[in-house]
């Protein structure tokens, strides 16, 4: 009888690598009819959120406190006009000479006034109410307590009702309901990233079980466990690719829209809260970084798995 | 120890439990030599397929040594155990196929997970699968075959690599008489090549097939004829394990 056609040489080539389309081919791709894309789809779409919430907010709050940290308000309080104005010229000199001051501005009686009208009406605030003069003033730095302590010593010399007051403690709640957002925030992602992980953790399982045998035999005919960990890998990152670009592309989405609402409000202190070039490389990342997870929680699965085999 | 050394595998004291269950197989003490052709009997329930997972390296006793091509496969690294069983080739009762593999890619699989190139193994895997007449259905994948059929893609996928030991368990029981010579035939002629071969069946008459195997028997978890001197017929005294001594 003839002699079967064997491969001409026993084979001991080592432990070469099986890859490309053959390992790949070992587990039958589900495209996008597997869970995997659609549950990363989703995380990333609401990390992307999350995240650049978290980021306006946080350009937001950092914005606020930048304007505002050096600047002071100087209020004096007199009732009689003329020498109101004759104490805020003098105050006016006194800041203008003080080192620390960058610059300083009278505000107008017409402000003043416009402050008022809301509740007083037009033309009778001026004659009613006696308004104290007020007297914008932008430090070089930051404005301390200390500073601002002798700035009201050196005003109070002269000016007995001064008072000098920090802009940003007006807004030091807000602050504190932005660093409060801004934390909320990142709990989000943190969250989501590990919901992320557990989601493709149980997706892996699944899969793994459903192709146990094919490893099983894989493994019987003297697969690695690093080359079987690897195919699985590949399947994983080729769904989480996938995944990530509809999560992306859909967290993108619900940015410009959220983006366009709160510019269509058209408010001072919500244009501080743009994403800068920085933030989008972080929010482009994010799906990277989930492919990166998926990747591990799968190799992690299947090792663990594997190493129940001898 | 060279003769250790060459030999395939030397079980000394091997038991084998599952769990807290009483031991499957106890006392095994044997060698395989290379180069011989074994068969392995028994009854239903013997320790048959568990002692051939010993062999293919699926389990590992809970007492005893196993050497295996010179090494103590009990306390060999984890990570050289893929390299021994790529010396191995297993036909599995239930053929154990990748059902969404073709009938060649299934063959060509332990090339392919040894590092064979595909334009090597394209020859070996057509040429083998026209040998155990299936060129017609390359591309067929098992769902589609029959279990002959699916019989015989397990076996050429377990010889296609020329192993130097080859476990079939039971590896004839789905196909013709025809067949099943022919597939002896083809372990015979690996066996001649120098494949230690280890045929697990409950078949009396295809032991007469090949007059120069040597015969272990089962019972009951223990080997009737540890040192593999029975020949079939057999004989009332022989060298011990003497692989094909009269051939």
């Amino acid at each position: 009888m003839k002699l079967p056609p064997l491969i001409g040489r026993s084979l001991n080539r080592g432990l070469a690598p099986l890859g490309g389309e053959n390992a790949a081919s070992l587990i039958p791709r589900a495209r996008l009819t597997g869970p995997v894309p659609w549950v990363l789809a989703i995380m990333i779409a609401l990390t992307v959120l999350a995240t650049a919430g978290g980021l306006a907010l946080s350009n937001l709050a950092n914005s606020a406190r930048s304007d505002l940290s050096g600047a002071l308000t100087v209020q004096i309080v007199e009732a009689d006009q003329e020498l109101l104005a004759q104490q805020s010229e003098a105050a006016q000199r006194i800041l203008t000479d003080n080192p620390a001051v960058q610059s300083l501005r009278a505000v107008p009686q017409a402000e003043l006034d416009a402050l008022l009208e809301p509740w007083l009406g037009t033309g009778n605030a001026v004659d009613s109410v006696p308004m104290p003069a007020l007297i914008d003033v932008q430090l070089r730095d930051a404005a301390d307590a200390q500073q601002i302590d002798q700035l009201q010593a050196a005003l109070a010399e002269q000016i007995p009702n001064v008072r000098v007051d920090a802009q940003s403690d007006w807004l030091r709640p807000v602050y504190s309901a932005l660093s409060a957002l801004q934390y909320l925030a990142a709990v989000l992602v943190i969250l989501l990233a590990a919901t992320s992980a557990a989601a493709v953790w149980l997706a892996v399982r699944s899969s793994f079980a459903a192709h146990r045998e094919t490893i099983e035999i894989v493994h019987l005919l003297g697969g690695k466990d690093d080359q079987i960990a690897r195919i699985f890998q590949r399947s994983v990152a080729i769904d989480a690719l996938i995944g990530g670009i509809i999560g992306l592309l859909a967290g993108l989405l619900g940015v410009m829209l959220i983006g366009s609402r709160f510019a269509g409000l058209d408010s001072g202190m919500v244009a501080g809260g743009g994403l800068g070039v920085l933030d989008w490389v972080a929010i482009a990342a994010i799906p990277f970084a989930a492919i990166l997870i998926a990747m591990l929680t799968a190799r992690l699965n299947v090792m663990a798995a594997l190493r129940r085999m001898i | 120890m060279n003769e250790a050394a060459s030999d395939i595998i030397h079980f000394d004291n091997v038991g084998l439990r599952y769990g807290t269950q009483p031991e499957v197989l106890r006392d095994l003490s044997f060698t395989l030599h290379p180069g011989s052709f074994y068969f392995l009997t028994g009854a239903s329930g013997a320790g048959k397929t568990s002692l051939l997972k010993l062999l293919y390296l699926a389990q590992k006793p809970s007492r005893g040594a196993i050497r295996m091509f010179g090494n103590d496969v009990i306390t060999l690294p984890r990570e050289q155990l893929p390299q021994m069983r790529r010396r191995l080739g297993v036909v599995f009762q239930d053929f154990r196929l990748v059902n969404h593999l073709s009938a060649f890619d299934n063959v060509a699989l332990p090339l392919r997970i040894a590092g064979v190139t595909e334009a090597e193994l394209q020859t070996p895997v057509t040429d083998m699968l026209d040998w155990v007449g299936l060129s017609h259905r390359i591309d067929a994948v098992p769902a589609t075959m029959s279990g002959g059929e699916q019989q015989r893609v397990a076996i050429a996928r377990a010889v296609i690599g020329r192993p130097d030991l080859l476990v079939a368990d039971e590896p004839t029981g789905n196909v013709d008489p025809e067949m099943a010579i022919k597939l002896l035939r083809l372990f015979e002629a690996l066996n001649r090549l120098g494949t230690t071969v280890v045929v697990a069946t409950h078949d009396v008459h295809l032991l007469k097939k090949v007059p120069n195997s040597l015969i272990m028997r089962l019972d009951k978890g223990r080997l009737s004829d540890p040192t593999g001197a029975l020949r079939y017929p057999p004989r009332p005294s022989g060298p011990a394990t003497k692989a094909g001594g009269d051939s």
